[in-house]
């Protein structure tokens, strides 16, 4: 029955890549402006972005129902629900500010995540070890994904926020037509105070993490904080995003510069979410790779 | 330039003005920016390089592969990242400009919340966002409505008026800044707990097989780490004692045969002169008991040996913990055997719960649990090294001044013991029998007296985080006037104003809606 489970989940996920596929073709040909109905192309996108979050929730939840827990416990169940999270990010937000533009980025972005986790790091369904075994696995660790999603769109507003005041700089400097997509993009400052109300929610969520992880870790490993590699990053990505709210009001960091902090920042999830999971040894060792 | 125009415009500092002007560099947000992004930089080489206060084994390691590289990094202390001069310095220096930055706002605050908003502008034109439109409402009457909305909101309001212009001055938010102090203190408490706590506590560590027990006491400790202000009078007197180990292994699922999917430890445990209790201690589910933790953070297999000389007397009993290599808990452990026989010897042995042959003929484990276990023994003769004073590791057995008695490079085959069986020693020292096997645990007693405040100071750093990120600051100012006779009708115009302190991307649409509000409420 768990194999059953889990095998209609892998073909709901891929059924989902799918439409972010197709979704993210016309999201990008919709940013160029080479097609006349621009305004449909974009709308056909979202649906089909809408019916892809719908199938990667039905392949997340049957991954949870083979596994009779949170489907989180490993790097592939991470990315599936990761990326699921900044989808729904995306497409919540977008119900508030028309982030369309956004598009072409988000289903980018999960489509390559989804695409590399599924065929480089699928595990089968396995049991929790002792030490998961804890309701700080449900909280702590979909606090942090929800951050995730909340920091990637903040990562997005700002390159585009980037891109957009060169692009109004130059314009200024009568060189115009450089990045002529970027016309169909709110102004620097809008695209800025979007990313900056993201990040600080994203900001929240992550301090929350952070703390719960050190309630957790009493628990689980007899102490709060250890410095374990895990730890470190969670801090040093703390710490980055601090750095950008400090940015946002010091005189001369405002804009471009604390936009690439910003940019840093989601780097550095990325990071902790790949390269520290996968090469560096420490206890948050639950990738499920050998 | 000459020398005269540079003592002009360079003026001379006193040592004060010197401190004066370091301080305001050090407390502006620039330097504080700075120091946050340089300690961001600065915690990167502790998750590169193994670390001493998490990973002692892979410090060990380090040095044995680097030989050269590892001192370099030493002195720069980069085994110790987070304890380093460095890194110590950059933090402290940050706290200093942190409270250098909010002590002044504190103050700042202090008076801000006891003194009425401020005079109402002359023209709202000026401001970030503002707003008007012209009512039929009389002056007066428009400004009183306009007044009472405003309170109703929330804010806090002052009427400020001339001859020819009715204005209220309205101020919310002050939880904003509130709200940002108080993270700012509480990210100081969090610092001042950890330090109390990493000081006046402890970590203790110890083995315990099934049926042993141990009391907290210093020197009942495999390894203790006290904090500085440590005093070992500070121990509760207690014993735990280990009644029964249990693991239960994954036996469905194809994919995880054999995982370990629960560990349970029961356990004994008695305060001075009460009673004893039982009770259970698991992964996730540590004891809280005698001021201390109890963490159950290892297990393996206990082999029991016993081994006799030639006459048949027991010259050795005991019960040693091997440690885990792999899942399936190939465990390596060692027998010293310092008196009693006519040499001293040292065993090397391979436990293996289920055992099972390779095509080398090498043994190894299959399954983690006791289906068919064995036990072998390599026998080394000579000197032990245990009379030099040197502290030697229990686990690990220095061969340097020994020869090697049996398994490979030798005449014999190593000792193969099943449970219950005896074997001889070779060159007729004497027998072994292998009685038995336990579980042992690895516990890790801890106390941090602190560690409830530090916990207190991150949640009120994070509700006050929540209160200066979502909270707007707003000064919102209303003016209304008299209008000019325009075609025989006379109005009133009210204005509408208003100013963010801090971040606030939703001021207009705020004026906007206010305006609405306000046309409702004067029925225009």
């Amino acid at each position: 029955m768990t194999d059953t489970y889990s095998q209609f989940s892998v073909l709901s996920l891929y059924s989902a890549m799918g439409l972010y596929a197709i979704a993210f073709i016309l999201f990008t040909l919709d940013l160029s402006g080479v097609a006349s109905s621009k305004a449909r192309l974009a709308r056909i996108a979202l649906s089909l972005t809408w019916l892809g979050f719908v199938w990667q929730l039905i392949a997340t939840v049957l991954r949870g129902i083979a596994a009779s827990r949170v489907p989180w416990a490993n790097m592939y169940e991470f990315a599936m629900t990761g990326t699921l999270m900044i989808m729904l990010v995306f497409l919540v937000v977008n119900l508030k500010w028309d982030i369309r533009y956004l598009g072409a980025f988000i289903t980018g972005f999960d489509l390559l995540a989804l695409g590399i986790s599924a065929t480089r790091y699928y595990v089968e369904v396995v049991p929790l070890p002792p030490a998961l075994q804890s309701y700080w696995l449900v909280i702590h660790v979909f606090v942090a994904t929800l951050a995730t999603g909340f920091f990637a769109l903040g990562f997005a507003l700002s390159l585009a926020q980037v891109l957009q005041e060169r692009r109004e700089q130059a314009t200024t400097e009568k060189q115009s037509n450089r990045w002529a997509w970027l016309s169909r993009l709110p102004s620097s400052i809008t695209l800025e105070n979007f990313a900056y109300r993201l990040i600080i929610v994203g900001f929240v969520l992550w301090t929350f993490t952070l703390i719960a992880g050190a309630v957790w870790a009493e628990k689980a490993w007899g102490r709060y904080w250890g410095w374990d590699v895990k730890e470190v990053w969670t801090f040093i990505i703390w710490t980055i995003y601090a750095g950008y709210l400090h940015a946002r009001s010091t005189r001369g960091w405002r804009g471009s510069r604390s936009a690439t902090l910003a940019m840093i920042g989601f780097a550095a999830v990325i990071f902790n979410f790949t390269v520290v999971n996968i090469f560096f040894k420490g206890l948050h060792a639950y990738s499920g790779l050998s | 330039m000459s020398p005269q125009s540079d003592t002009v415009t360079n003026p001379r500092l006193t040592l004060v003005g010197w401190l004066r002007w370091f301080w305001r560099q050090l407390t502006s947000m620039r330097t504080a920016l700075l120091l946050l992004l340089l300690l961001a930089i600065a915690a990167i080489p502790g998750s590169l390089v193994p670390q001493r206060s998490s990973d002692p084994n892979g410090v060990t390691q380090y040095f044995a592969d680097n030989k050269d590289l590892a001192p370099v990094l030493d002195a720069f202390q980069l085994f110790d990242v987070y304890t380093s001069a460095w890194f110590s310095a950059i933090y402290l220096l940050l706290f200093i400009s942190l409270i250098g930055c909010v002590v002044p706002r504190v103050a700042h605050h202090w008076r801000a919340l006891r003194s009425a908003p401020p005079r109402t502008p002359a023209n709202f034109s000026r401001l970030p966002a503002s707003d008007s439109f012209i009512t039929s409402v009389g002056r007066t009457s428009a400004i009183e409505r306009a007044h009472a909305l405003l309170r109703r909101q929330g804010y806090r309001v002052v009427r400020y008026d001339t001859d020819a212009r009715l204005t209220v001055s309205a101020e919310r938010g002050y939880a904003r800044e509130t709200g940002n102090l108080l993270f700012h203190a509480a990210l100081v408490g969090v610092l001042v707990t950890v330090g109390i706590g990493g000081g006046a506590g402890f970590t203790g560590q110890r083995v315990i097989y099934e049926g042993q027990a141990f009391a907290n006491t210093l020197l009942a400790y495999d390894s203790f780490n006290p904090g500085r202000f440590f005093s070992a009078s500070s121990l509760t007197p207690y014993t735990v004692r280990l009644d029964s180990f249990t693991t239960v292994y994954e036996e469905k699922n194809q994919n995880a045969i054999g995982q370990p999917t629960d560990y349970t430890a029961k356990v004994t445990v008695q305060l001075k002169d009460q009673a004893p209790e039982s009770t259970v201690i698991k992964v996730n589910e540590p004891l809280r008991f005698g001021n201390t933790d109890i963490y159950l953070l290892g297990n393996g297999y206990a082999p029991q040996v016993t081994v006799r000389d030639v006459a048949g007397d027991v010259v050795f009993r005991d019960t040693i913990p091997f440690l885990p290599q792999d899942n399936n808990l190939t465990s390596v452990g060692v027998v010293k055997l310092p008196d009693g026989l006519t040499e001293q010897l040292g065993l090397v042995g391979f436990f293996y719960p289920t055992v099972s042959e390779g095509h080398s003929g090498a043994f190894f484990s299959m399954y983690p649990d006791l289906i068919d276990p064995m036990l072998t023994f390599n026998v080394w003769k000579g000197d032990l090294g245990l009379n030099e004073g040197v502290p030697r590791s229990v686990y690990a057995l220095d061969t340097s001044n020994m020869t090697k008695l049996t398994g490979q490079k030798t005449d014999l085959a190593s000792l193969e013991l099943r449970p219950g069986e005896t074997v001889e020693l070779p060159e007729g020292l004497g027998s072994i029998t292998f009685d038995g096997v336990k579980k042992f645990v690895s516990l890790d007693v801890h106390n941090d007296p602190a560690q409830g405040w530090v916990l207190f100071f991150a949640l009120v750093s994070l509700g006050s985080l929540l209160l200066s990120l979502f909270i707007p600051r707003r000064r919102i100012w209303i003016a209304v006037t008299e209008t000019a006779k325009r075609g025989g009708f006379a109005g009133t115009t009210v204005e509408v104003g208003a100013l963010a302190r801090g971040d606030d991307a939703t001021l207009e649409a705020r004026v906007s809606d206010l305006v609405a509000e306000l046309k409702t409420e004067l029925g225009t």
